[in-house]
């Protein structure tokens, strides 16, 4: 579509201009502040240039919390991705079934971060859980609170039970975009079903998954009140991702000048995924087209 | 064929339900009775817990402070979204792909690393524990995604209806105000939806954000955790609770949810 050349269309991005800019750019540039310097009290600072920074590349525990993370966001791509267009696959297309299923597999996702966590809290507990229970009950001994493997686990079911809903539904919108006429084309044809997923389907769905695979990432990089609320970080470090070992240092021990540079490191990290993230999706956008 | 898709639909639906069914089954029965006894549906259903939740006030005005912050955050967002989304789906102006990008990367910022910056800003302006904190610092994210989200909608309106309009001797707000926004009531509902949504499931700003008067229900759950050890039963009401708007406001805009995700911007 053609657009009109008009620089006054920048008074209509005024005011998100000048909201967004209260709220992301004054608290970054505080950030970057505090990078800087010491602060010891009100009043009492001085500047010590890149160190915060050499301190806090250096930092084995951030390095461990960084391994952690990825190798977590990795596994929760690898299960939520084929598990989510397995279940958009078998949602009913149209009629008050289909309604109903978009309502009941959306709805994990308008429960609150926290209360996700004390769902599972509940659920995986050896004494009271069902889960847990149940698992004990089979004969191997699980306790989310004192074994690593365990706590890693239950955060990973945890992860995949409250975001795979997201991957359904948007392969679910890719899937109804697809024209009826292509379906029977392929029938026609005799394709067999796989073939239809494998040349119809799947490549319609290549836009809307690649959102959802970046979406995917990007969130479950950021996973913070879920784990916290959960383990706590715990057993150990086992699961202290990135963003709780970010709070722990920053509100915990209130190291204000490491945890902004780590803040920037850890803020640099997404950004270069955002713009991966962005051309992958300017590229899906005109290959469409 | 069908039968069998059926199958494993409806046991992947169990499996979904089985966490939020067994949190019900605590909701309904004491503390002692929980501790003691372990059973797959409630023996002896108490009201009890929620009873509790509804007539002491520092559990549900946890609620009403949370409806508030919401409500506020997502007319602030629709309202200065709305002109800002038009703008990118009509101009091209200097520096329009710069700030569409700049935008989108509050939408990807990770909320822990605003945590102490947004509670000095606020602190200076004196606005530390008001729903209007809470609402501001949700805008991180939701104006990006409400520009977004709209964007996509009105990118799909003919341009040939704006220019009839200015045509037919429209101004520009009326224009705007009589005939574009009905045009695109559903993409605004769809935005409505997701910025209710990450603001109502957002816990970590709106915990530091606040201390009594403006504390939402997540943070209450959380810390009278702390302090009265476990009572399991209270906390899985309140969450229950706390999943009741979700579902009504999911169930209000089912019809227009799947075309929201079909644009992918969510």
């Amino acid at each position: 579509m053609n657009k009109w050349q008009d620089n006054k269309a920048w008074f209509l991005v005024l005011p998100v201009f000048i909201i967004v800019a209260f709220s992301a750019v004054i608290p970054l540039m505080t950030v970057v502040n505090y990078s800087v310097q010491d602060i010891f009290g009100p009043g009492q600072r001085i500047f010590v240039g890149t160190e915060w920074f050499k301190d806090v590349l250096q930092d084995p525990r951030l390095h461990d919390a960084l391994i952690r993370q990825l190798t977590f966001s990795c596994l929760v791509l690898l299960i939520e991705m084929p598990l989510g267009v397995i279940i958009a696959l078998t949602m009913p297309k149209k009629g008050w079934t289909a309604s109903a299923t978009l309502v009941l597999i959306a709805l994990p996702l308008l429960i609150p971060w926290n209360v996700i966590g004390t769902i599972w809290l509940i659920f995986a507990r050896p004494d009271i859980g069902l889960l847990g229970a149940a698992i004990n009950g089979l004969g191997y001994s699980f306790d989310y609170t004192a074994t690593p493997m365990n706590a890693w686990g239950t955060v990973l079911l945890m992860e995949v039970w409250h975001w795979t809903p997201l991957v359904a539904l948007l392969a679910y919108a890719g899937l109804r975009s697809i024209p009826e006429a292509y379906y029977q084309a392929a029938k026609i044809d005799g394709a067999s079903s796989w073939a239809i997923f494998k040349y119809i389907q799947l490549p319609k769905m290549r836009g809307v998954l690649t959102i959802a695979l970046l979406l995917r990432f990007m969130d479950s990089f950021l996973i913070y009140a879920e784990p916290f609320v959960l383990t706590g970080g715990g057993p150990g470090n086992s699961t202290t991702f990135l963003s709780v070992y970010l709070v722990k240092l920053a509100v915990g021990q209130f190291d204000l000048g490491p945890a902004a540079a780590f803040s920037l490191v850890y803020f640099l990290i997404v950004l270069l995924f955002c713009w991966l993230f962005y051309n992958a999706l300017q590229a899906a956008d005109s290959g469409d087209k | 064929m069908i039968k069998k898709r059926h199958i494993g639909l409806l046991f992947y639906l169990f499996l979904l339900f089985l966490p939020i069914y067994w949190m019900l089954n605590m909701s309904l029965r004491t503390n002692a009775d929980i501790m003691a006894n372990f059973s797959l549906i409630p023996t002896s259903i108490t009201f009890e817990n929620y009873l509790k939740i509804f007539t002491d006030a520092t559990w549900y005005s946890g609620y009403i402070n949370s409806i508030i912050y919401v409500t506020i955050n997502t007319a602030i967002s629709l309202g200065t979204a709305l002109p800002a989304a038009y703008a990118f789906s009509r101009y091209t102006f200097i520096g329009d792909k710069h700030v569409f990008f700049w935008l989108l990367t509050n939408r990807m910022a990770p909320a822990a690393v605003f945590l102490l910056p947004f509670f000095q800003l606020y602190s200076t302006f004196n606005l530390i524990d008001t729903h209007i904190a809470v609402a501001l610092s949700h805008c991180l994210f939701n104006v990006p995604l409400a520009v977004w989200i709209l964007e996509g909608f009105m990118s799909g309106v003919p341009r040939e209806i704006d220019e009839t309009a200015f045509i037919d001797g429209y101004s520009f707000p009326r224009f705007f105000i009589r005939v574009f926004i009905p045009l695109i009531r559903a993409g605004i509902g769809v935005t409505a939806f997701f910025c209710f949504m990450f603001s109502w499931v957002e816990l970590l700003l709106a915990r530091t954000l606040t201390t009594t008067a403006a504390k939402p229900i997540a943070a209450t759950m959380t810390r009278t955790v702390s302090a009265t050890g476990l009572d399991w039963g209270l906390l899985a009401a309140a969450g229950i609770l706390t999943i009741v708007p979700g579902a009504l406001v999911i169930y209000f805009v089912r019809n227009h949810l799947a075309k929201g995700f079909a644009l992918g911007r969510v």
